[in-house]
């Protein structure tokens, strides 16, 4: 068995005039959650696809579980489960039936098939529902019984199409906690996402997709550190000239500041009593603040500086602090 | 939690393993086939409420105008309207097959490592029972109107197996229209713009002698025109086109059998190539 449960080199795939892969590289360590980040039509899920034998590369190469996509789809078949973008269960089954479908597809004896759809059943809480057809799921019970038709049977490999897309956030938590369990117990996951926070919260290591190639890799700490760390934002009852000398020993940089004068901005590096001191020093300079803060860097800011678009804030987040240009691309070294 | 770490499979089951694997595989397809049946029993009405109402409408509409020579148009009927039904029928596996393809279920099955022909076989296992419902439902309403099989129980079978066997090599067919189709209109369409003139254009509901020689040739040789004659010949029921010269009407049974393994030849493997062409991304 390989290291990497799952390694891909220089795939490519064009559609028509698009090139949805251009040389696209990943590898997953078993036990691990990959993340795969980027915009809408990066080539995130044409991706996922080929790795869950669902499209053929047009060049390049992928292992999952240590079989070849391409020439050995079958063996892939027998190591992978997948949870696709949009559900790919039958609608006129009922939740029960279709899992039991899956199992016995996946050559699962028919005793443990009903065993574990009951199990699976529970732990996504869909018992109460599992007798009715699928045409009255909402959309959330939907995706949580696609999630639950992949892990039938145990699969030690994991592909996610945007698996939480849709969800509340109660459904969403579940999902997540569900996934935890599983690399516990030694899957490993790569799961696509628009969503920061749910790569931040879950990967152990992020790649970001842009244009059908990986622009940057690492744990979402290193991912992090290409923003250039902390800064410090604050805002003035009025203009102020004497905030930006009072500020300079306590920054790490030039100190923007915004076009009506009251908004200022910083790189820092966060320590403690920094904020005490930022305080201290703006007060005896007589300035008055109407609030400031120092804000950890997120992946929203690596995804802006490395792709040069907004990424998508989930619904139950506040979106994304100001809005910052995209910079030049940054690339990251592997 | 060293015991836990979920296991790779390695090798693929042997031979017969397999062989056991692909037939459980349709086996389960086509139990979900029929679970949507059950579902939407009107999926059912092409063969269940067609085949009577077709019964009904030829041998007293048209049978009280069209003379068989050698008995009733009952008696002379029965055949071509199973063969009607049969044929107009096998238009549901194109469209079924075209409804999965629209929808997610079939990603979701081609993820597993199931047999994936077993979406297609399964599909023609589901389609050669409802031929089976459409014949007995045919056969039931011919005793009613006066249909009588003049041999024994072994040829009567036999008819309906030939009968069958053409049902479920066109279901093939159908199923490559279904699967070369872009939407279920088109495939919808190939009932009425194929499927029809072939059940007309044949001696299935009018003896064939007063055509014109060219159309009298092709329905002579008409594939529906063969399985009919062969189901007359094998029931003992009137039979004109005995009296045509053509090889095909001499020999029904053999030419209903060839035409039938022929567009299985040719369809079984255009099926598979165009389910992996659509499905391959």
């Amino acid at each position: 068995m390989t290291e990497n449960m799952i390694e891909a080199e220089g795939l490519t795939k064009r559609f028509g005039t698009t090139q949805a892969l251009a040389g696209f590289d990943l590898a997953a360590p078993a036990g691990s959650i990959l993340g795969v980040l980027g915009p809408n039509g990066a080539g995130k899920t044409t991706a996922v696809r080929i790795l869950a034998t669902l499209a053929l590369p047009d060049a390049g190469r992928a292992l999952v579980a240590g079989y070849d996509v391409v020439r050995d789809p079958a063996a892939v078949r027998r190591n992978i489960g997948f949870t696709a973008q949009d559900a790919t269960l039958d609608e006129t089954l009922t939740g029960r039936q279709n899992l039991r479908m899956v199992g016995e597809l996946s050559r699962m004896r028919r005793g443990d098939a009903r065993m574990r759809a009951e199990e699976l059943l529970r732990t996504f809480e869909l018992t109460d529902a599992a007798g009715r057809v699928l045409r009255g799921y909402s959309g959330g019970m939907r995706r949580r019984l696609d999630l639950a038709a992949s892990l039938m049977t145990r699969p030690p490999v994991l592909f996610l199409d945007e698996p939480t897309t849709g969800l509340d956030p109660t459904s969403r938590h579940r999902v997540w906690s569900v996934l935890r369990g599983l690399v516990d117990d030694g899957v490993t996951v790569v799961l696509t996402t628009q969503y920061l926070d749910e790569a931040d919260q879950l990967a152990d290591r992020i790649v970001v997709v842009d244009h059908g190639r990986v622009i940057a890799e690492g744990t979402p700490t290193e991912l992090k550190r290409v923003t250039g760390g902390a800064r410090l934002e604050g805002t003035l009852s009025s203009p102020n000239a004497a905030a930006l000398d009072a500020l300079r020993p306590l920054v790490e940089g030039p100190v923007q500041v915004s076009e009506d004068g009251r908004r200022l901005r910083a790189p820092v590096r966060s320590t403690a009593g920094l904020l005490t001191r930022v305080v201290r020093a703006l007060d005896e300079a007589g300035v008055d603040l109407e609030d400031v803060a120092v804000h950890q860097p997120s992946l929203d800011d690596v995804f802006m500086r490395l792709t040069g678009t907004a990424p998508v804030a989930p619904a139950e987040t506040p979106a994304g602090t100001a809005e910052e240009p995209a910079r030049e691309l940054q690339e990251v070294n592997r | 939690m060293i015991d836990a770490l979920p296991m790779v499979h390695v090798a693929g089951p042997p031979m017969p393993a397999r062989v056991a694997g692909a037939l459980r595989d349709v086996y389960v397809v086509t139990r979900r086939n029929l679970i949507h049946i059950t579902r939407e029993p009107m999926q059912l009405g092409d063969v269940t409420i067609q085949p009577v109402l077709f019964t009904l409408l030829f041998v007293y509409v048209f049978g009280s105008g069209i003379p068989v020579p050698g008995g009733t148009y009952a008696s002379f009927a029965i055949a071509g309207l199973l063969l009607l039904n049969l044929t107009t029928s096998s238009m549901g596996t194109a469209v079924g097959l075209t409804v999965d393809l629209g929808t997610g279920i079939i990603d979701r099955f081609r993820t597993l490592p199931m047999w994936p022909a077993a979406v297609l076989v399964g599909r023609s296992i589901t389609d050669l029972l409802a031929a089976t419902l459409c014949t007995l439902i045919v056969a039931g309403s011919g005793l009613v109107v006066g249909w009588r099989p003049q041999t024994g129980i072994g040829q009567l079978i036999a008819g309906f197996g030939v009968a069958l066997f053409f049902a479920y090599a066109l279901s093939w067919l159908a199923g490559c229209v279904g699967l070369w189709a872009k939407g279920v209109e088109t495939a919808q369409s190939f009932g009425f713009l194929v499927l029809f003139p072939i059940s007309f254009v044949s001696n299935a509901l009018v003896p064939t002698r007063g055509m014109p020689d060219w159309l009298r040739t092709i329905a002579d040789w008409n594939p529906v025109s063969a399985v009919t004659a062969a189901c007359r010949e094998l029931w003992g029921n009137p039979n004109p086109s005995a009296l045509s010269s053509a090889w095909s009407m001499q020999h029904p049974v053999w030419t209903a059998l060839a035409w039938s393994i022929a567009i299985l030849v040719v369809c079984l493997p255009l099926a598979s190539m165009l389910y992996r062409r659509r499905t391959t991304g």
